[in-house]
């Protein structure tokens, strides 16, 4: 009795030492020392199919530049950056920071600035002389308070019309519409032959096509002011261009799915269009092997001709990376042209550069390329994909729109919208 | 006196060492972390991932109690906790019921009455997506595809996005689905313990089988009852996974759980989000507590 009572006490010690140990050997771990290990850990929530290979693409120019460094693909799928964005938000509350991680270009990264987790890289901007190889409505989205933090790798456009033109002439329609009333008069022959005009899905894919409705009612200038508060989002225009998009919802099917079943009614002729980002066109040629112009067209969203209404995926330089060196080497192998080369027709976007190898480019991303580099092409920037409004706006404007979405109140969204700036500026 | 209190040492020592581990384990990933998490919500930290030390008392909460958002989506985590356990015990009481009635092969059922539960929220809630789409057409899926293929098209339901406040009722169906072979279990093992002479005893008396039901096997299944009741409500308050693998975002169907993770992790609010998650916790220590306190009672008793 007296033994194996001595010895249920060992075992006792022994498992409260074990538990006290990995909180000593916590130490020194997550803070941020710089090594002289030559390797550089990446992070990025490009795993998917199309993303995945321009990853790869990337990753092995890299190291044919930079031989003899290990490269760590620290990738988290899912959800367009959601998932990773917590993955991410964990590792820089522990200041242990990625050598470089992927955001969506622009305002995104405000949050990440503020808190003093980013690195000021105008000096790689003025080094490698990117100022004049990227546009400047870019660049100006880009810069924040005077200073650039991330490089961009590929421009998509979100104002885009996806539609199906064998159906589209099969209904009697000759072409899509020009306007958003045109679509609205449209939905009225549509809804005739028992076909929606407009395929919907769950919440996110409502706002961006809430941000192209406001964008081809509203014009670029008043769209731009939108997001910087010299459009006053309780004026006229705006309510009236809100309450269009109500009708525009009225008239549409509106799932709970994400973006690709909800494109796949266009191609299977429940719905007569679909306003996506031109990540489709690489999903409908791709794994769905459509041909462009035949199975499947493309034209700028009602309103929005000769615009580009832009996001973009982009690295930066974290405070406190371990590899600095490597980090720097993987955002120059992001802006080389060769970079962005290999990546953009395998990932199904447009380089940055304006002075890429247009051969490479074909279908759908010849007809982009063509617009992105065109001078007379204004860009502007997407709300939903993090380009003009900070983290804590966005998030309450998607609240904000959960409401209105049940209400159908504009006057009290736009309200709304408006005092949410004011507080998260 | 010395060697006394040194041979009650002895006596609660080596216990308390063994269980010092999972007690510090506990006190710290739960205990501290709850602590923390309302101070947290004590504090403006938000739009940073620098944590903010500024103490801004019950602000937080006066927000919250004063947010449309967090009111529908409160009104919406009731309906789906009425909904969800009233099915989720109705099917299960039926199910054991008819199990105990003695079918042949009654291991069998058993088996594909709990599988359900034995599938994660998301896997159900993936497959109940698809079930309970309602698109109209072709592109019909699920159950309103099988209605409409037995004629009964009338039927048609638009299930989780309706536009009436009780679409999250529809979320309830998956998750009843899921749980209610676990209710199954648990009233069948309380069926099982009741002596069968009480029942002998009631015959010989002359009570007819719904007046047994009624007079003796009832009072005796209150307890499982309780413990049913208190184990779906708190995995109702708490329920995440199912609600966003079916609907991610949609605010039909928004519970608090939910939107604490929005608001939290995409919306950077993180003293709002600690805040959602303490009220969460209080919920369920409101259902709990009670609960406890029963049982201790009882144990006590005996």
């Amino acid at each position: 009795m007296q033994i194996r009572r001595r010895q249920l006490l060992g075992a006792g010690l022994g498992a409260s030492a074990l538990i006290a140990l990995p909180g000593c050997s916590d130490q020194g771990g997550g803070s941020g020392t710089p090594s002289t290990e030559k390797k550089v850990e990446v992070f990025s929530w490009w795993s998917g199919p199309g993303e995945g290979e321009g990853l790869a693409a990337l990753i092995e120019d890299f190291k044919k530049q930079n031989p003899g460094v290990e490269f760590i693909n620290a990738a988290v799928a899912g959800g367009s950056g959601t998932q990773a964005r917590q993955v991410l938000t964990t590792r820089l509350l522990n200041n242990d920071p990625p050598d470089s991680y992927q955001l969506h270009a622009g305002q995104e990264a405000a949050s990440d600035i503020k808190a003093d987790k980013l690195e000021d890289i105008t000096y790689l901007y003025e080094a490698g002389g990117w100022k004049s190889q990227f546009p400047k409505g870019l660049l100006d989205k880009l810069t924040i308070d005077g200073k650039i933090y991330a490089v961009p790798v590929n421009i998509h456009r979100s104002n885009l019309l996806f539609f199906n033109p064998k159906k589209l002439s099969g209904w009697g329609i000759s072409g899509p519409p020009q306007t958003w009333s045109d679509l609205l008069a449209q939905s009225k022959t549509l809804a005739g032959k028992g076909v929606k005009v407009l395929s919907v899905g769950t919440t996110w894919t409502q706002m961006h096509l809430m941000e192209n409705v406001l964008l081809g009612e509203l014009g670029t200038a008043k769209y731009n002011g939108l997001w910087d508060g010299s459009t006053d989002w309780n004026g006229d225009e705006v309510i009236k261009a809100l309450d269009t998009f109500k009708q525009i919802l009225a008239a549409s099917v509106v799932g709970t799915d994400d973006w690709q079943p909800t494109i796949d009614k266009v191609i299977a002729g429940t719905a007569a269009y679909n306003v996506m980002g031109d990540w489709a066109a690489g999903y409908l040629q791709g794994p769905k092997a459509l041909k462009y112009k035949t199975d499947y067209d493309v034209v700028a969203s009602p309103g929005s001709t000769g615009v580009y209404n832009f996001l973009a995926d982009s690295f930066t330089l974290p405070k406190n990376a371990k590899h600095k060196e490597f980090a720097e080497a993987w955002l120059k192998e992001c802006a080389s042209a060769s970079g962005q080369d290999l990546f953009n027709p395998l990932k199904g976007s447009v380089p940055a550069r304006l002075d890429s190898d247009k051969s490479k480019y074909k279908d759908y991303l010849a007809w982009a390329l063509q617009e992105w580099q065109n001078t007379s092409t204004v860009v502007v920037g997407s709300l939903v994909h993090g380009v003009v409004a900070n983290n804590a706006w966005k998030s309450e404007i998607e609240r904000a729109y959960g409401l209105f979405f049940t209400d159908k109140d504009s006057k009290k969204f736009a309200g709304a919208v408006k005092a949410a700036y004011a507080a998260n500026k | 006196m010395r060697r006394r209190s040194r041979r009650r040492m002895r006596n609660w020592l080596p216990g308390f060492l063994l269980v010092l581990p999972s007690l510090l384990a506990i006190g710290v990933f739960v205990y501290y972390f709850i602590g923390w998490n309302v101070a947290v919500s004590l504090t403006d930290w938000r739009g940073s991932l620098k944590p903010s030390d500024t103490f801004v008392g019950l602000a937080n909460y006066r927000q919250l109690l004063a947010d449309e958002t967090f009111h529908n989506d409160s009104i919406h985590l009731v309906i789906f906790t009425g909904f969800f356990m009233a099915g989720a015990l109705a099917l299960g009481i039926f199910m054991a019921l008819l199990l105990d009635k003695g079918v042949r092969g009654e291991g069998v059922y058993r088996a594909i009455f709990l599988f359900p539960m034995a599938i994660s929220f998301i896997a159900t809630g993936i497959i109940w997506r698809w079930l309970l789409n309602s698109d109209s057409g072709a592109s019909t899926t699920g159950i309103n595809k099988l209605t409409e293929a037995a004629g009964l098209g009338f039927l048609h339901s638009e299930w989780h996005k309706t536009d009436s406040s009780f679409a999250v009722a529809a979320i309830a169906l998956p998750a009843g689905w899921a749980l209610s072979g676990y209710i199954m279990a648990l009233f069948l093992a309380g069926l099982r313990g009741i002596p069968e002479e009480l029942r002998e005893a009631a015959r010989v008396d002359g009570a007819s089988e719904l007046r047994i039901y009624w007079h003796v096997i009832r009072p005796m299944l209150l307890p499982v009852l309780l413990s049913a009741v208190v184990i779906l409500a708190h995995i109702s308050l708490k329920t995440f996974d199912l609600i966003y693998a079916i609907d991610p975002g949609g605010p039909r169907t928004e519970t608090p759980a939910l939107y604490m993770w929005q608001t939290t992790f995409r919306g950077t609010f993180f003293a709002r989000g600690a805040s959602i998650a303490t009220m969460l916790f209080i919920a369920i220590v409101l259902v709990i507590t009670p609960y406890i306190w029963y049982t201790m009672r009882q144990e006590r008793k005996k």
